[in-house]
């Protein structure tokens, strides 16, 4: 299977610490690819690494056979505009109501009649069900809506690729449910490329094609949700169990408490 | 040997955040115009100038008559009084106008833009223009500085026009100066060139100065609610300090030699 993506033998650090320790994964084009791992581990950093923000200490990241790192400023916009990325936090434009919001992309990068834009944001705004949401303000809507508003931005140009930065987190049953469905069906109706990075096990399990689990610098697992269930490692097992402590340990390291305690200052 | 290492650090520091400071400035002003950026420096202009006009009319008038009222008790003892509408005006004109329409706008606009563009950063708005292929630099801080560059000199004058209204106010209906000397007397010494022409140069300076720390400041902010309310503070505090003594060494070089 041929891949959009490939990130081969990262390493990455943030000053002394380091994030990424030589992983190489890969983002099989036309499937869903699933990165989960605990907060603060590095999911972020990894989307800004694939989408050129952030550059790698070493090793290498792919995108349809060009060297994301190697490029020069001005191709790394051109090829930013076949991915596109969902913040966590939406980051829709404040100062625009949903409807310029999501024309945005289309006003900056092709030269359509505005009639032509008012039919395409129309359409998006449809498939993610807040056409009669089109002239609010992104202050007036909820984390659910703004997050939807966010993807139809983020589909406006028809991207190749499209990475979701934890789509699921703060959401209530109802609208991680329609989130669910509509990255499930958005990934089969366009013929997307899609990455999922997330902690929610479940939801992402019936998505994701593929999956990855991320622990302390490295992939400790991969393989399809079967593969990654039946998986004999106890750290993916105490991470998809959801135990709060394993191979992974819930206590950050530190010193013997017992001594921290009797030391004196 | 510890204040050594210490000194070293925070001059490495300080040159890197020149250095960020300077790449904005280069990203921003040096790159290629863009015709969409147009309506979006009117509409800044409008955010930092008009918004700004009320404090800017409400603060000259009353510098313009404070001065009038303290000159005029001066003046008087020598019977020079005729002299207090050159003294309003050239005061205004060469410090007061560039100087306080400065320091206001580092406190009204420029603490602004800096809390605007912090919070843009902190919602990922920010990096999701990077990821949009639009450069957040062009689009979203060359409009601003130009705004400020723009709108400051204007403000600077319009505060020097109501101050020297104000100084008529006081020093003329009040106080009884008689006004024809008021103005002919002013009319006659100040010279257009030498004292509107360098308050302006002097206040597009302090325009650059004060709305690039502004923007550095927001876009360079660590995007967390601390760090926005620590780089708001360091826009006025620095950029107040900046336009004090920048505008000693302008002062030196345009009116220091007769
Ligand atoms: N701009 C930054 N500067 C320094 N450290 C950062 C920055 N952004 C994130 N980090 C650190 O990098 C680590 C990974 O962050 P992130 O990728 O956001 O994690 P995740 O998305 O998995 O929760 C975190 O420990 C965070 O503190
Ligand atoms: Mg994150």
């Amino acid at each position: 299977m041929e891949d959009l993506v490939s990130v081969n033998n990262l390493t990455f650090s943030r000053g002394q610490r380091v994030i990424y320790q030589d992983i190489s994964l890969r983002l099989a084009k036309g499937k869903t690819t699933a990165i989960m791992g605990p907060s603060g581990i590095g999911k972020t950093t990894l989307l800004k690494l694939i989408g050129g923000q952030l550059r790698p200490d070493s090793g290498d990241i792919v995108f349809k056979g060009e060297s994301i790192p190697k490029m020069r400023r001005s191709r790394l916009f051109e090829v930013r505009r076949h991915m596109s990325m969902l913040f966590q936090s939406g980051a829709l434009f404040t100062d625009m109501t949903v409807f310029d919001n999501v024309a945005f992309p289309l006003r900056e990068h092709t030269r359509l009649s505005e009639e032509l834009i008012r039919l395409l944001v129309l359409m998006k705004l449809q498939a993610v069900g807040l056409r009669g949401a089109a002239d609010m303000l992104p202050s007036e809507l909820s984390g659910g809506m703004a997050r939807r508003a966010a993807l139809a931005r983020a589909i406006a140009l028809d991207p190749e690729l499209i990475m979701y930065d934890e789509p699921f987190a703060g959401q209530d049953p109802i609208s991680m449910g329609v989130l669910v469905k509509l990255i499930k069906e958005l990934n089969n109706a366009l013929n997307l490329t899609s990455v999922v990075v997330t902690h929610d096990v479940t939801e992402v399990m019936s998505i994701a094609d593929y999956v990855y689990i991320l622990a302390d610098k490295k992939i400790i697992g991969e393989g399809t949700p079967e593969q990654i269930r039946a998986h004999e490692s106890p750290m993916v097992q105490q991470f998809l169990l959801g135990r709060a402590d394993g191979p992974v340990p819930f206590h950050f390291p530190a010193q013997n408490l017992e001594q921290q305690l009797l030391e004196r200052r | 040997m510890e204040w050594f290492a210490r000194l070293g650090r925070s001059t490495l520091e300080i040159s890197a955040g020149l250095g960020r400071a300077a790449y904005l400035l280069v990203g921003a002003l040096f790159a290629k115009p863009q015709l969409k950026n147009i309506p979006l420096t009117i509409k800044q202009i409008y955010v930092v100038g008009v918004q700004s006009l009320l404090i800017i009319v409400v603060s000259g008038a009353f510098i313009g008559m404070v001065m009038a009222l303290q000159g005029y008790t001066v003046l008087v003892d020598y019977g020079a009084e005729e002299s207090l509408g050159p003294m309003v005006a050239l005061s205004l004109l060469r410090e007061l106008g560039p100087v306080v329409t400065a320091l206001l706008f580092a406190g009204r606009a420029g603490s602004a833009l800096t809390a605007e563009i912090g919070l843009m950063k902190a919602t990922e708005q920010l990096s999701s223009l990077e990821m949009m292929a639009v450069d957040p630099l062009r689009r979203v801080i060359a409009p601003r500085l130009w705004a400020g560059i723009i709108a400051m000199p204007m403000l600077a004058v319009i505060f020097s026009a109501v101050g020297i209204l104000g100084g008529q106010a006081v020093g003329v209906d009040w106080l009884g100066v008689d006004a024809g000397s008021y103005w002919s007397v002013m009319q006659a010494s100040v010279e257009f060139e030498k004292d509107v022409g360098n308050g302006i140069i002097k206040s597009l300076v302090f325009a650059f100065i004060v709305t690039w720390i502004a923007v550095y400041k927001g876009y360079d902010s660590i995007p967390t609610s601390e760090g926005i309310s620590k780089a708001t503070t360091e826009t006025v505090v620095y950029s107040s300090l900046a336009v004090l003594g920048v505008d000693f060494v302008l002062t030196a070089l345009m009116f220091g030699t007769h």
